[in-house]
């Protein structure tokens, strides 16, 4: 039970974890961004873009992952295109795994950062508007090195989201070891196999350390950019 | 012409309105609370645009609604000293006080050293603004307005939360700017008795 992970099990816990990060570092600008307009900008149809990025958290992630696979498979729009002008398909593939675990993560980073960028007070970013800073100048130095902590939440979030993600992965890239196969889809395969009870056990275990290791890292960098009285847990 | 300056403004159901044509170095506009002084201030500063006028300051023009003219506040070269202060948390007071400098091209009268020694802030350089007192953080505001190389000078209530021996030092650096006479200064107070022996170029808003 605590022997050293052995070589499958590298292999899933590295797939997870590169699908994983992929997934957190290319929506983290996305989410960003997105929370930025919601909190800032005032526009019609904001309450739509508000329910489309929203729609992950309350669609069942099996429709998530069909609606990922009718719009980036092999005949759907995106996917055809990204395979006609780039030669990439996504289905399939890790990369796709990573699209899917973002897509989940996305409304919940995005409800972190922008609860952070609305308790910036604008009145900070009129002041430095008046000292010569322009739009975006202003918004570097002020909204969002004070929106870190609500980056770092989301970014943390997003990675809980992904690292468990399931339904949507399952749906939209299928269950291919060493391609697609993350640590929870490879918990429900061990599953579906009488006597792997040691072996779904051990990779539980993992789930449940890397976790933790996340929670823990996520405290200490919160504190460490916020001062000692801010947490995320 | 120092100030030439005619605007009518909107905050809520107050239309606060500014007419003002001096060469004086120094005006003060005086008024009760809710008179719309603070709103006055954003305009000629560019952060509200005013329903109709024109601001020209030292022969610039900043906004003129014949002409289409709303110069932004980044480009308006203000040093505005807000009443509430709005140092930047997340920044030492130095980092505060070079704000400005890194944004305009301009040189200050003062260095950072002069500064701080002028307003008795060397001693704060490396806090963070949470830990300021009230006249503390009144006083990095200030050196923070001027050190941004403005061209012309808006202080919000600039006495407010001092006890009567900083007041009395504030007042005497406005007198300075006064005299050295080369950034026009735009004062608000609540009290007239304030602003009386500051200058003689006071508008009294109703």
């Amino acid at each position: 039970m605590i022997a050293p992970l052995t070589a499958s099990e590298w292999e899933i816990v590295a797939l997870s974890l590169r699908v994983t990060l992929v997934a957190v570092l290319c929506t983290l600008p996305i989410a960003y961004g997105l929370a930025w307009v919601l909190a800032r900008r005032r526009f019609p149809g904001r309450f739509l873009l508000d329910a489309v990025v929203h729609l992950p958290l309350v669609l069942p992630p099996v429709v998530t992952g069909y609606v990922l696979l009718l719009l980036f498979g092999k005949t759907g729009p995106v996917g055809r295109f990204l395979n006609d002008v780039f030669g990439v398909a996504i289905a399939f593939q890790w990369t796709g795994a990573a699209l899917a675990a973002g897509v989940m993560a996305l409304p919940l980073m995005v409800r972190a950062m922008r609860l952070s960028i609305e308790a910036v007070d604008r009145k900070l970013v009129q002041a430095a508007r008046t000292l010569g800073a322009n739009r975006w100048r202003a918004f570097l130095a002020v909204t969002l090195p004070l929106s870190v902590p609500g980056i770092l939440a989301g970014a943390i979030l997003g990675f809980a989201r992904s690292i468990g993600e399931f339904g949507a992965t399952i749906t939209f890239v299928s269950n291919i070891p060493g391609e697609t196969r993350t640590l929870p889809l490879a918990i429900y395969t061990g599953l579906q196999i009488p006597g792997t009870d040691i072996a779904v056990a051990r990779l539980v275990v993992i789930a449940v350390l890397l976790s933790l290791a996340a929670l823990i890292l996520s405290e200490w960098l919160v504190r460490r950019s916020a001062g000692s009285d801010a947490h995320v847990i | 012409m120092s100030f030439d300056i005619d605007i009518q403004a909107r905050m809520g159901d107050c239309r606060p309105a500014l007419r003002l044509a001096t060469d004086a170095t120094l005006v003060a506009v005086t008024g009760p609370s809710g008179a719309g002084k603070t709103t006055l201030l954003n305009c000629i500063s560019g952060l509200v645009t005013p329903d109709y006028g024109q601001i020209s300051i030292a022969g610039r023009t900043h906004f003129d609604s014949d002409n289409s003219i709303d110069v932004p506040p980044d480009k308006r070269g203000c040093g505005y000293v807000f009443q509430d202060a709005r140092l930047f948390p997340h920044l030492t007071v130095e980092q505060n006080l070079l704000f400005g400098q890194k944004y305009r091209r301009g040189s200050s009268h003062w260095t950072l050293d002069e500064l701080a020694d002028l307003l008795n802030i060397t001693a704060l350089l490396s806090r963070r603004p949470a830990s300021l007192s009230g006249g503390e953080t009144k006083r990095v505001a200030i050196g923070r307005a001027l050190l941004s190389a403005p061209d012309f000078l808006l202080l919000d209530e600039p006495l407010v939360s001092l006890d009567s021996e900083r007041a009395e030092h504030v007042n005497s650096l406005i007198e300075t700017l006064k005299a050295a006479g080369n950034i026009p200064i735009l004062l608000v107070s609540h009290d007239p008795a304030e602003v009386a022996r500051l200058t003689e170029t006071v508008i009294r808003l109703d």
